[in-house]
């Protein structure tokens, strides 16, 4: 009787024991699944849940709304979550508008938010949180290392082209930071365009060696298979946003042969990468992009803190996020003073596998690559 | 600047403003025979290219793609005529708004079940490829120019059509007193469903043409349903001679404006500002001449009604 009462009394404090560090996490994760853009949501989801599902936790509870790609609809969902739902962290947007609205407040309310995807200047510099925490970039490094890769391969004289909008601006003032050749020409498109004959015919006229271009999604579509079509054989150069694997197969051979910059690729030679890869096909059919890698990192970034601290002691939980202890995809990881990942970033190149086109990796322009932002934010 | 790159940038936007013709005529036709303000009109023009696309896939015919962008278009505009707006003919305008755009939301989540949510694949065939020499020197893709022609032979058959045909006259009748080709016997709701269907099918053609080029995604019509509904407002509400005139004046105003209006301002100021100056005005500029069309003339170029 005795040793019963002991045992259970063990088994007991045991069990608190434990569970003082594996506390239930409740992650609101808001994100587009519908609409223009979906693709991206619904990769940043999936590689996310793979995550989840392969650790086996039984203490992580995930809560995923359909953000439409819309602010106001984020906010509402980031106010609900918070309020009701009582989430203890918030991840899974996509677009930095819908991040600058959402995350501010957000971290002003004690919340942790980690950013599978957008990384804003401004929430990287000055507007830096002790709570907002970077997995996937700050959204000029892509934009730097292809500046770096321009220069390494002895661009003189670039065409730039971006749309007109903050995330263009970041892109442009990226690659110039590590471009060191002339400027030909910098084009700004509006949001959304879909003809780009203009612009085209500017190029061939333009003299350029060179055309660096941000056009994310259906805009990067159209652009390529449209310069395919002109005829104008001047190389092109941009950051992975055009070239990931959602939106490759409908671009087709026009995509291939294009250097692009990325910070992961699916033939990275690690074992979680490998892994990650190998489950993702399995799971879903279909190849992962780089959204995708960036959901997983994100999810095993949040496992890796949970066993090490409980989410209700905020500094505990804060330290462990920060320390970053999770094998990485993208190999190695760590996090910069504002929160922003320190990592490698390649140059990859658009191949054929038998009937998929994809992106294998060519080289490393960056190693240990942090952000120009990290001097403006005091934490 | 080369007369050369002028050329080519005139060529640009006559074919823009062509293809943005096909939009507009089936919208500036149901607006001005049946009254109602389609909003779903973009995702006609989604459906036709997603149809398309669906087609080059498996047969890889390029021109079995636009006969099923037709037939899709129309048949999805006939349905959604039938079952939907046919309800909205005698409401106002508000009911119709909220209508249509409960269709959107409809036709895009639909397209999204049916073929996912990742961008699909449809290419310019190879006889189409590449760029043809044109007199002057000046490099023109040849899928570019067949589009104007295309565009062009769609707009005089349709003219033809309104002018000549039995249907042409019922339509016209139509746009101007309703209650009167009704009490002369003409079967107005069969007329109704024709004429929805008849938009749908060009909506759907052009959306299978400037896909080629562009993205097959979702969402895809709506951008270009702003541009139609500029069109339908400059070129006077009801008229396919407004309509055609009038995407081409928006079509040359956009990119010469977005060409042209940057360079501009470089005359007189650092390049930075210039171009951010610029490419804003060149996105206002649409806009600003519809303003100046409308303060010139309240009911369009060619519009009748007061």
């Amino acid at each position: 009787m005795k040793l019963k009462t002991v045992a259970l009394a063990a088994a007991l404090s045991l069990t608190s024991a434990f569970s003082a560090l594996a506390e239930p996490v409740k992650v609101g994760m808001i994100t587009t699944l519908s609409g223009g853009g979906a693709g991206l949501g619904i990769d940043v989801r999936d590689g996310f849940m793979l995550a989840v599902k392969k650790s086996g936790s039984k203490d992580i509870e995930v809560v995923i709304e359909d953000d439409t790609r819309k602010p106001d609809i984020a906010v509402q969902l980031a106010d609900k979550m918070i309020q009701s739902e009582k989430v203890d962290i918030l991840t899974g947007i996509i677009w930095s508008n819908l991040a600058m609205a959402v995350v501010p407040a957000a971290t002003a309310q004690g919340k942790f938010y980690l950013s599978p995807n957008a990384g804003p200047s401004a929430l990287a510099g000055k507007g830096c949180h002790a709570n907002y925490f970077n997995v996937a970039w700050q959204n000029d490094n892509l934009a730097e290392a292809a500046g770096q890769f321009a220069t390494e391969t002895g661009y003189k004289n670039s065409f730039l082209l971006a749309p007109n909008y903050p995330a263009g601006k970041d892109m442009l003032n990226g690659y110039k930071r590590f471009y060191k050749g002339d400027v030909n020409n910098e084009v700004y498109t509006q949001l959304g365009q879909k003809d780009y004959a203009a612009e085209i015919a500017q190029i061939r006229a333009s003299g350029a060696d060179s055309v660096y271009f941000f056009l994310p999604g259906g805009m990067g579509i159209a652009f390529m298979k449209q310069y395919a079509a002109s005829g104008v054989d001047v190389p092109l150069v941009g950051p992975a946003f055009s070239f990931d694997q959602g939106i490759l197969q409908a671009v087709g051979e026009a995509a291939l042969g294009v250097k692009n910059t990325s910070q992961w690729n699916k033939d990275l030679d690690n074992a979680a990468n490998k892994d990650f890869v190998a489950s993702f096909q399995a799971e879903y059919g279909r190849l992962p992009s780089l959204y995708a890698s960036q959901g997983y990192d994100t999810a095993n970034l949040i496992l890796s803190a949970m066993g090490k601290a409980s989410v209700k002691d905020a500094d505990a939980f804060r330290a462990a996020l920060k320390a970053a202890d999770f094998d990485s995809v993208r190999g190695n990881f760590s996090f910069a003073s504002n929160q922003h990942p320190v990592q490698d970033i390649y140059v990859r190149e658009v191949v054929k596998e038998g009937d998929v086109f994809t992106n294998k990796l060519v080289a490393k322009t960056m190693e240990n690559h942090s952000n120009a932002y990290v001097g403006d934010c005091n934490l | 600047m080369p007369i050369v790159l002028i050329a080519e940038q005139v060529l640009n936007g006559l074919q823009f403003g062509i293809m943005l013709f096909l939009m507009a005529a089936g919208l500036t036709l149901i607006f001005g025979v049946m009254g109602l303000i389609n909003l779903a009109h973009g995702s006609l023009y989604m459906v036709g290219a997603f149809a398309a696309a669906a087609v080059a896939g498996w047969t890889g015919s390029f021109f079995l793609a636009l006969l099923a962008a037709l037939i899709a278009a129309a048949c999805a505009g006939a349905i959604v005529e039938i079952v939907v707006i046919r309800r909205l003919y005698d409401r106002d305008h508000l009911d119709q708004v909220l209508a249509t755009f409960a269709l959107i939301l409809i036709f895009s989540e639909g397209t999204r079940w049916i073929f996912g949510s990742f961008p699909l694949f449809l290419d310019i065939p190879d006889y189409l490829a590449g760029p043809v020499t044109l007199p002057g020197g000046i490099q023109y893709p040849l899928y570019r120019i067949t589009l104007i022609a295309a565009g062009l032979l769609v707009a005089s058959g349709l003219g033809l059509m309104i002018a000549k045909t039995r249907i042409g006259i019922q339509i016209r009748a139509g746009e101007n007193d309703r209650e009167m080709i009704a009490a002369l016997g003409v079967d107005i709701s069969k007329l109704y469903t024709l004429v929805f269907a008849l938009g749908a099918a060009l909506a759907g053609l052009a959306g299978a043409l400037v896909g080629t080029i562009q993205s097959v995604e979702v969402g895809m019509g709506e951008p270009v349903l702003i541009l139609a509904f500029v069109v339908i407002v400059i070129g006077g509400i009801g008229s396919i001679k407004g309509a055609l005139i009038g995407s081409i004046l928006v079509g040359l105003t956009d990119t010469l404006g977005g060409v042209f209006l940057p360079q501009f301002f470089q005359l007189f100021m650092e390049p930075a500002s210039a171009t951010s100056i610029g490419s804003s005005l060149a996105s206002m500029a649409i806009y600003i001449l519809m303003s100046v069309i409308l303060i010139w003339r309240p009911t369009g170029l060619f519009g009748s009604r007061p």
